[in-house]
């Protein structure tokens, strides 16, 4: 079955053929998969997506599954597919009455990157790439290392050299040529880029494999809905790096609508960001249609992204869907990481923490009505940036092995308390 | 009273291989005018329909981002360094 026509720019319109290209050689716009919805609209049903694995790939007829490829030739560590969980909890705690969280720590290398790297590194296989690799702030470079590995290709991974050292060791262990770079993220992406125009076998996911990798991230779009009982929520809050997840959900409930799988009804988009790297929030915020790149200085090193490369269809599917944008300081990030911690049980990464601080600021500030159907999506795990919170979680009682000791702690802070 | 602009690589195919072209304007959009005197073909890679900057193309005049000063409107100085440089359309 193949769904894929091509390549189209999404700015001037011109079509490609599928191959390993990103850019559009006229105006410079960034290419997209192009598919044949009669073709879809006749296979893609209810009944056929839940027939398929418990995984993204329930969803490969709406994914760039390149012509001939078969699906024992996947690279599939099981990404996706992850819980969708209410959150009444840190509802109560933040006055939203329908709240639900999209846990994607739950992913093979607890990152949402697992979507992306799956879908990518399946394309690359099909345009006989033979290396995989990636410009990474530190949740790609794994989930690229061990998508590698475990389907047996060749990586290499670059990344900037002031990683936390839980992502370069998590990284590292999957046996991948890691190059640590003296420079940030946006300029380890610019090598990569000079790197990806000289050598056809090396596929970078997020450059010249954009297209295909990108939507992967549509998979958490149809995920959402799909586990709202083939229902669109009313409110999307996600992290923006790029830019480009948030607008990938929306493209995915459009999909859907546009297929029939869900009611047409209207949504929201919001997105999240750090206010030491806020390009996309401070343009929304100034009403201004363009992005001035920033150095980025914020602990959410996942979200570092100076120069989004889908800033301006971040802007226009807030604007679009009556969303906002909002940004939080690098104190608001842990407290909300502890807050989703200790309401929910889940331990999120600092884009997480992104997001919850977001999520809080908009609810204060009247952006999210209280009763609508709100979900966030949670897109890292918190074992990825345990320094953020140096000092902010440790022993809350220190003791000598014996009975009394603990009974007189613990009766000294209730009285505390 | 002529301005050099630079460019870039993807960009060269239409302008017969030149590297920098010495212009005179004194504006980015009078500039980017005699480009395509000069080199017909190179303006609607950088304008779109409207007349407007392409979004994924940036334009400098010496360090500043015209996007950030007057647009098209943006005075050039003689002497003064106009770079056309495509996006990084790339990263996560």
């Amino acid at each position: 079955m193949n769904v894929v026509q091509g390549l189209k720019c999404r700015e001037c319109g011109r079509e490609v053929a599928v191959g390993p290209v990103h850019v559009c050689e006229f105006c410079f716009g960034p290419l997209e998969v192009v598919y044949d919805h009669d073709r879809q609209r006749r296979v893609v049903t209810r009944e056929a997506i839940t027939a398929g694995p418990p995984s993204l790939w329930r969803y490969a007829d709406l994914l760039p599954v390149l012509p001939g490829a078969t699906p024992q030739e996947r690279v599939d560590l099981g990404a996706g597919f992850t819980p969708l969980v209410p959150a009444p909890r840190l509802g109560a705690a933040l006055g939203l009455r329908d709240l639900w969280l999209k846990n994607d720590t739950l992913n093979p290398t607890n990152s949402f990157k697992d979507r992306v790297v799956s879908v990518a590194l399946s394309a690359a296989r099909r345009l006989g790439m033979t290396t995989a690799a990636c410009a990474s702030t530190g949740n790609l470079a794994q989930s690229v290392a061990a998508h590698a590995a475990g389907s047996g290709m060749d990586s290499c991974v670059l990344i900037p050299a002031d990683l936390e050292e839980a992502k370069v060791m998590a990284t590292a262990v999957y046996g991948t040529r890691l190059v640590a770079v003296d420079g940030n993220y946006d300029d380890v992406n610019r090598l990569c880029g000079e790197i990806a125009s000289e050598d056809d076998d090396w596929g970078f996911v997020n450059v010249n494999l954009r297209p295909y990798y990108a939507e992967g991230s549509k998979t958490i779009g149809f995920e959402i809905a799909e586990q709202l009982g083939w229902r669109l929520p009313a409110h999307v809050v996600a992290p923006m790096a790029s830019g480009s997840m948030l607008v990938k959900i929306d493209k995915a409930f459009r999909e859907f609508t546009q297929l029939g799988l869900v009611d047409d009804a209207p949504w929201r988009i919001s997105g999240a960001q750090a206010t030491g790297c806020s390009p996309i929030a401070t343009a929304f915020k100034s009403g201004v249609d363009a992005i001035r790149p920033v150095r980025p200085d914020t602990v959410a090193k996942s979200l570092a992204i100076g120069d989004p490369a889908d800033g301006y269809y971040a802007l226009d599917v807030v604007h679009r869907t009556g969303g906002a944008m909002e940004d939080v300081s690098d104190p608001e990030i842990a407290e909300a990481i502890l807050l989703l911690a200790r309401t929910e049980g889940v331990f999120a990464e600092t884009a997480g923490g992104v997001t919850v601080a977001v999520l809080a600021k908009l609810a204060a500030a009247g952006k999210i009505d209280p009763d609508e159907r709100t979900v966030a999506v949670i897109s890292g795990h918190g074992l990825k940036t345990l320094p953020v919170l140096q000092g902010r979680a440790t022993p809350t009682h220190t003791i000598v092995p014996t009975l009394d000791a603990f009974h007189s702690a613990l009766a000294i802070q209730e009285v505390h308390a | 009273m002529s301005a050099t602009i630079r460019i870039p690589t993807p960009l060269r195919t239409a302008t017969g291989g030149a590297s920098t072209v010495e212009v005179d304007g004194a504006t980015v959009g009078e500039a980017l005018a005699a480009l395509e005197q000069a080199h017909p073909g190179v303006g609607e890679r950088l304008l779109d329909d409207n007349g407007r900057l392409r979004r994924f193309v940036n334009v400098f005049v010496d360090d500043e981002d015209v996007r950030f000063a007057q647009g098209l409107e943006t005075p050039v100085q003689p002497g003064s360094t106009v770079s056309i440089i495509p996006a990084v359309a790339g990263g996560c």
